[in-house]
């Protein structure tokens, strides 16, 4: 059989799905379950940059997967932003299955077969977010994605995971239940349908007042984006392990809820429609909210995983504020932060989870002279680090740029502050980190030297240094990656 | 009223039958009731029991399929033509519903007889069985019949059956007796206000033929006999609806009954109940009148509403499980009374189409309840801790008809829902909008309570700290899958229900019942 785009929206569930089988069927053979899954995650990407390859060149490959019928039906589209989300998710994906087997073996970690098991349905979910041709079949995998998550973020399964887990179910479903699906379904009403077309759905059907309510319950019903105050599941996910943590920061969750907020800025409501919208203004101020005290809380965090979380959810509202402001700059620059922001902080992630394999420290104030026993994880971390910042030659800096750019030719100028604020906060927060590992003295008293000498697992090193390199290199591809989504901004303004 | 026969009388026995099949679906279980009664033998009983019911089951799926065809059935008891003698009639609407009582009733029982040796002493068995094909003989016939006091016998036939059969659960738990009990005294009550309705409405037009009582009734909207005898059909009907606040009876008999006949009830009574409400409703009385639209807005929708929020609010603060669904069936009944209020066919066709998968998602969970009942002794949601280990396979079912609940896509349950909000949206009530999303949420917390503690709690251990498992009869849990996936399989191709609620509602509303 030969490859046609439509059977690789297909491959793009069923790939997933046959390794999820192969990885329950080969439970008792750690070794043959961990090849299985890493050839999984290599076939999915390489049908992802076919299909990549395809959307390029102009086509946009479709398949109906269901018609329920009443209007309703579960269909894929694939389309530039699309596309790019499923090669960024599909692409990490691998390097964190690379990670998550090392992590889970250095750490000799319970219940690994259920661990990959849920990933595999995670990524066919993310896959399938990526891949929606209209919102309802976007609310599905969007769901999907919640639900498999779920037992990652408890998996260690003591009280403290329990209860971050609950947290974590607790606000992804009540809002996206609540206000959501409500959407989703008032879409359907309003417009007839909840596909994605270029230009949107309601340009010039319905008033302002029902724009900007429908406009607010997105906003807040896709609780992945973490707009501030939906955002208290990001913290309280923190007690999953470190791959799970990469996962939901930089593969697929979070990223998923801030690709919807941009596809649906860009395909349901339209651009202009959007940036037309009062309601619209004031999303963009709470995003720009959000940037900064989402930086001011990082930085008074000691633990590494919550500082990085909370940087997480200034940088989501990055996305979030380019989406708000709607210029097709500003969208650019949102789309490309999905991109940029993943590579920064998968990297800065998977370094602290090294760190917790070699000698289970978790607090920054103790991983001061780390940097002589652990050097490869720390430039990494460094190199993260001015990404996020947003410093050349780093792949970081695009996005930042682009939504200046896209932001001075909008109303709200003065929002460009919080972007700057937010950049020298970042500087405080995460610079030091890898600095005191290099330049102070360590702490800990000499009998304990036993510990910090101990090496992180090579598995857990290999892929942030990876990652690291990759944020270099996207500075240089950044030029290509527009080029690639122009057709997306440009047909709809 | 054009009463036309569909299936053609033949020489052929199997035609015989076939020509036959709307008193046969009623008189099949009455009389295997009896017969199994007397056959002494638990297991005996029970097969027997399922043959007839299977018989049943075979015969209204016969009729389902006429009426697929665009006919209906039409059947005259010993040949005496309606108005003088009584009639039964398959359409549409009620085909639908025949079909659910039958097939629940055999997934029931192919479920049951674990459950029932275990919670039903050994020599009360037969009569177990016995009395349960009367009540879905009951069932099946108030559901057929369309003469109204021939109704009230069947609504006493399966009423006085489903008071012995939840008492049952007494040898399980005393509390039964009380349950019951009360169940009893407010099933009366409501069975009373019914046949005083009918008496008023034979006072009136002389006759209990429920076609011709609405064809002489045009015109007399505002008599108040009328009037008075539609007040008392609807409280007495809404008692047996389980209509908030008329529900108290409920909670405690699906709780303490045998598994299942809280699963069977669940699925099949209030919504046989449900049906003659929308057949009074609709097609005896003319919704024309301005008597019937105040009571539309002003009185059942406000109760759909206040059943929707308040009973997913207790449901919440359950500690029991069978309580807690129990609860949450009120309120999901206020969803289907919400349709039927808006007194659009989009409305009813959404409230039907909710009753079936309602019937589909609860049958599924008080199942799945049943089972970890048999298993682990649950009763409590506490006591479901660690299900997702101690009974994968049970707690998977669990959770998608859970879902269904919650009304996720994918599951049956969104679609019933979207339809609703459809209706709602149709007829401009913002407001029921809000309350069907309210309640949904409330459903996620409540339906989460008993996720949560499969899968976020330790499972009870043997002493060396290996997990318990349980094992699970197989044919429960192909009785369980079957529902399971019926649930997912009517979110993808909802064409069955959807096309009869549609045609039952166009048929109802559009012609006014005339």
């Amino acid at each position: 059989m030969n490859w046609t785009p439509e059977l690789g929206l297909i491959l793009l569930l069923a790939l997933p799905a046959i390794g999820c089988a192969g990885i329950l069927i080969a439970k008792n053979a750690p070794n043959v379950r961990d090849l299985i899954n890493l050839t999984m995650g290599t076939a999915l990407l390489v049908n992802v940059i076919a299909l990549v390859n395809v959307v390029g060149d102009g086509a946009r490959p479709s398949l109906m997967l269901a018609d329920i019928g009443g209007g309703l039906s579960l269909q894929f589209t694939l389309e530039p932003l699309g596309a790019l989300f499923a090669v960024l998710a599909s692409g990490l994906f691998l390097l964190n299955t690379l990670y998550g087997i090392g992590y889970m073996r250095g750490n000799k970690a319970k219940d690994q077969t259920r661990f990959f098991a849920f990933f595999a349905v995670a990524i066919a979910a993310t896959m399938g977010v990526a891949a929606a041709g209209n919102m309802l079949t976007l609310f599905v995998f969007y769901e999907i994605l919640t639900l498999s998550t779920f037992p990652l973020v408890a998996h260690n399964g003591d009280a403290k995971a329990k209860r971050g887990g609950r947290i974590y179910l607790g606000i992804l479903m009540a809002t996206s239940i609540g206000l959501l699906l409500p959407a989703v379904i008032a879409t359907q009403v309003f417009a007839g349908s909840t596909e994605f077309v270029a230009g949107g759905l309601f340009a010039g059907t319905l008033g302002a007042g029902i724009i900007g309510v429908l406009l607010v319950m997105y906003t807040f019903g896709i609780a992945k984006a973490a707009l501030i105050p939906v955002h208290m599941w990001l913290p309280n996910a923190m007690v999953a392990p470190t791959p799970v943590s990469a996962f939901l920061h930089a593969v697929a969750v979070v990223k998923a809820g801030v690709f919807t907020m941009v596809k649906i800025v860009v395909y349901l409501f339209g651009m202009d429609v959007v940036r037309d919208s009062p309601v619209a203004h004031w999303l963009a101020v709470l995003a720009a909210i959000t940037i900064v005290v989402g930086s001011l809380i990082a930085m008074t965090k000691d633990n590494l995983k919550a500082r990085l979380a909370w940087s997480t959810i200034g940088q989501l509202s990055y996305i979030t504020l380019g989406a708000m402001i709607a210029t097709p700059l500003a969208l650019m620059g949102a789309a490309l932060q999905i991109v940029m922001h993943a590579f920064g902080k998968i990297t800065l992630f998977m370094c602290a989870g090294a760190v917790y394999s070699a000698n289970h420290t978790t607090e920054i104030s103790k991983m001061k002279g780390m940097g002589k026993t652990m050097p490869l994880v720390f430039i990494a971390f460094f190199i993260g680090s001015l990404s996020i910042i947003g410093l050349p030659p780093f792949a970081g800096v695009w996005p930042k740029l682009l939504l200046f750019m896209g932001m001075t030719s909008e109303g709200d100028r003065w929002l460009i502050l919080a972007l700057i604020i937010s950049s020298l906060l970042n500087i405080f927060y995460l610079l030091p980190v890898s600095v005191n590992a290099f330049m102070k003295k360590p702490e800990l008293p000499v009998d304990d030297g036993d510990i910090k000498a101990a090496k992180p697992p090579v598995l857990t090193v290999l892929p942030p240094v990876l990652t690291a390199i990759a944020t270099l290199v996207l500075f240089f591809m950044a030029i290509p990656i527009m080029d690639y989504l122009r057709p997306v901004f440009e047909g709809g303004s | 009223m054009i009463l036309e026969s569909v299936v053609s009388s033949g020489d052929t026995g199997f035609a015989a039958i076939l020509s036959n099949a709307a008193a046969l679906v009623v008189v099949i279980p009455l009389i295997g009731g009896a017969v199994a009664a007397i056959l002494g033998r638990g297991r005996l009983a029970w097969a027997w029991a399922v043959l007839c019911v299977l018989a049943s089951f075979i015969l209204s799926i016969v009729m389902l399929s006429v009426v697929l065809d665009g006919g209906t059935i039409a059947y005259e008891m010993g040949n005496w033509a309606a108005p003088l003698g009584i009639a039964y009639k398959v359409d549409s609407l009620n085909a639908l519903i025949i079909s659910l009582v039958s097939g629940m009733a055999l997934l029931a029982l192919l479920f049951g007889l674990p459950t029932v040796e275990q919670e039903i002493e050994s020599k009360k068995q037969a009569m177990f069985f016995g009395i349960f094909l009367v009540c879905v003989a009951g069932l099946i016939g108030i559901s057929i019949t369309n003469d109204a006091f021939n109704v009230f016998v069947f609504l006493e036939v399966s009423s006085i059956s489903t008071y012995v059969l939840v008492a049952m659960g007494a040898s399980k738990n005393r509390q039964a007796l009380t349950a019951s009990y009360n169940y009893l005294i407010l099933g009366t009550i409501g069975a009373t206000f019914f046949v005083i309705g009918v008496g008023l409405l034979y006072m009136v037009t002389g006759t209990l033929n429920m076609a011709d009582i609405s064809l002489r009734l045009v015109g007399m909207g505002d008599d108040r006999v009328v009037r008075a005898a539609f007040s008392f059909i609807v409280i007495g009907l809404g008692l047996k609806t389980a209509m908030f606040p008329l529900h108290t009876w409920l909670p405690n008999a699906y709780a303490f009954s045998p598994s299942i006949i809280g699963m069977f009830l669940a699925s099949t009574a209030t919504k046989v109940a449900l049906y003659l409400l929308i057949r009074f409703l609709f097609s005896v009385f003319h919704t024309g009148s301005s008597f019937e639209a105040a009571m539309f807005d002003f009185v059942l929708a406000p109760v759909a509403v206040t059943a929707m929020i308040v009973c997913s609010v207790q449901a919440s603060f359950q500690p029991d499980v069978r309580r807690l669904l129990a609860y949450s069936s009120i309120a999901q009944i206020g969803y289907m009374l919400l349709g039927v209020s808006m007194g659009t066919a989009a409305g009813l066709s959404a409230a039907l189409l909710h009753l079936f998968n309602h019937a589909l998602m609860k049958g599924a969970l008080f199942m799945a309840i049943g089972l970890a009942g048999l298993g682990l002794g649950v009763l409590r949601i506490s006591e479901m801790r660690g299900m997702g280990k101690t009974m994968p396979l049970t707690a998977a079912g669990l959770t998608v008809a859970g879902l269904s609940l919650m009304g996720v896509p994918l599951t049956a349950g969104f679609v019933s829902k979207y339809y609703l909000v459809i209706a709602a949206l149709e007829r401009g009530w913002w407001w029921a909008v809000v309350a069907i999303v309210v309640s949904s949420v409330l459903a996620i917390f409540y339906v989460g309570r008993m996720i949560e503690a499969m899968y976020l709690h330790e499972p009870a251990k043997h002493a060396d700290g290996s997990i318990m498992k349980v094992k699970t009869p197989i044919m429960s849990l192909v009785a369980l899958y079957v529902l399971v996936l019926a649930n997912i399989w009517f979110f993808f191709d909802p064409s069955l229900p959807l096309g009869l609620a549609d045609t039952a509602a166009q048929n109802l509303i559009g012609g006014g019942g005339s």
